[in-house]
């Protein structure tokens, strides 16, 4: 499968019958609910540890943003709420964000069907300790009407440089939307897409299976590729494309300052020079993991809460030249 | 609440993000969310679903059901229009009527298909190959009718339907 795509990651929203949504829950109960999908975890074969967001510095917090173990609608409040990760940070469970539980599977590439697979696996492993809200006609009855049915976002992020270079994005964009799917930036709702890494995801997930919107997501996946790809070819064969690339490695090799919006930017490149052969040397993958190593919370957790903005662009630029030397 | 940028307009969207590896949340008004980029990339749809839903409902009729609020909750109809959000599961039953419009209207459907809790194992091609199987059957049925009623116009009609679908 192609290197354009990044990640995919499959999500199930799930409520308690028993208790109110979120929205009207007190923080005692929002504890009863996390310690009881806790209990039921015991039951999976994969090992959890549960994480109180109350209990951890803000910079850990947004650390796991930018690892995508969390959403930021999460950690905009503390009480009440915990994750569960699995050993592997492959499973993600969100407890009382918008709705009681938000399992989260996420793997590298392309595989909407593992990742489903595994998602179902964990739903099927805590809907035998926990009663889930389900209406016969709405399905899985979420806080929001938006997720109700399926409650599956299924979703993927791409890296496509060319298509944006080429301005085509924003006009296939706007054709998703009739075909019920949606396209976002790096980190979801409300974010700005940085280096052209764009999140495509279902949109309808009311009369609609997980099959069908897997298949649906697959196949207009498959289709962004290939026009990705098209407009690689007119657009890189040129040597004006591959100076770009090569002066985008040189700049990370030697710069002293670096910034969040340039290191995407430079590394985007990078990572299209990397995907086309014009750089033979690094691996897609060894790009993606320094992606995450340089956003900010990332940096903070590792080399102190305490750094200033201007710190942090000099251990980012440290950082990126040891990795590109 | 004013826009927090240009402190002038009414603020309609929340931006959720991050500045400086600490989390932030601002409210903005159209326009300026529009010119620092933080609209939804594409226009058809926000991000932003609670506005939307609310939208949706500041044009709703009248409740319908009748009720004033939810019994097991205590929201009202008016508390999940201004929030965009319902209370709880019984919501659903209570306001069922109300809620129904902006369900389809979002989703384009009212019938979920798919996974059911306690389902030992559900698998979607049998679902839906029935469904179509029952199609045709109800097809085959309506096109006897048409000729039986010498509507061979309709009949003709419904006859390319069923091709199809057999593919």
């Amino acid at each position: 499968m192609s290197e354009a795509v990044v990640s995919t990651r499959i999500r199930l929203a799930r409520n308690l019958k028993e208790y109110p949504f979120p929205i009207r829950l007190s923080s005692d109960k929002a504890r009863e609910i996390v310690d009881k999908v806790g209990e039921a975890l015991k039951d999976s074969e994969l090992k959890f540890h549960r994480i109180d967001m109350d209990a951890i510095p803000d910079t850990i917090r947004v650390a796991m943003i930018e690892r995508h173990l969390v959403s930021p609608d999460f950690i905009s409040e503390q009480e009440g709420r915990a994750v569960y990760l699995s050993d592997d940070n492959t499973v993600s469970i969100m407890v009382n964000e918008e709705d009681h539980i938000r399992l989260q599977v996420m793997m590298d590439g392309f595989q909407p069907e593992e990742a489903y697979a595994l998602a179902d696996k964990v739903d099927n492993i805590l809907s035998k300790k926990l009663n889930f809200a389900f209406h016969d006609r709405l399905g899985y009855l979420t806080q929001c009407p938006t997720n109700l049915g399926t409650g599956m976002r299924a979703s993927v992020m791409l890296h496509l440089p060319a298509l944006e270079m080429s301005g085509t994005v924003n006009r296939i964009g706007a054709n998703l939307s009739k075909l019920g799917l949606t396209m976002r930036g790096l980190y979801g709702e409300s974010s700005k897409p940085a280096g052209a890494f764009f999140q495509l995801s279902n949109q309808v997930t009311l009369g609609i299976s997980e099959k069908a919107a897997i298949e649906n997501l697959k196949n207009i996946t498959n289709q962004l590729i290939t026009q990705e790809m098209r407009a690689r070819e007119s657009l890189l064969n040129n040597i004006e494309a591959e100076d770009k690339i090569n002066r985008a490695l040189g700049v990370l090799k030697t710069a002293r300052l670096m910034d969040h919006n340039e290191a995407m930017k430079l590394l985007s490149l990078v990572r299209l020079g990397v995907s086309e052969k014009k750089i033979e040397t690094l691996s897609t993958d060894s790009i993606d993991k320094l992606i995450v190593e340089i956003q900010p919370a990332s940096i903070m957790t590792r080399y102190g809460d305490d750094m200033s903005p201007r710190d942090r662009d000099i251990k980012r630029a440290q950082i990126l030249r040891e990795r590109f030397a | 609440m004013l826009c927090q940028h240009c402190k002038k307009h009414e603020a309609t969207t929340v931006v959720k993000t991050m500045i400086n590896g600490k989390y932030a949340e601002y409210r903005l008004c159209p326009e300026c969310a529009h010119e620092l980029g933080y609209d939804s990339m594409f226009t058809d749809f926000t991000s932003d679903f609670g506005g939307l839903f609310s939208s949706f409902f500041s044009n709703a009729l009248p409740a319908i059901s009748g009720a004033t609020h939810c019994d097991t909750c205590g929201s009202t109809i008016n508390d999940i229009r201004r929030t965009g959000k319902v209370g709880c599961a019984d919501c659903y039953d209570t306001f069922f009527s109300e809620l129904m419009p902006t369900i389809r209207s979002v989703h384009g459907n009212t019938e979920h298909k798919g996974k059911r809790p306690g389902a030992i194992e559900y698998t979607v091609n049998e679902e839906e190959e029935g469904s179509a199987e029952n199609k045709i059957e109800s097809l085959r049925a309506e096109l006897k009718k048409a000729i039986e009623n010498e509507n061979f116009e309709r009949a003709a009609q419904l006859r390319d339907e069923i091709k199809e679908m057999e593919g």
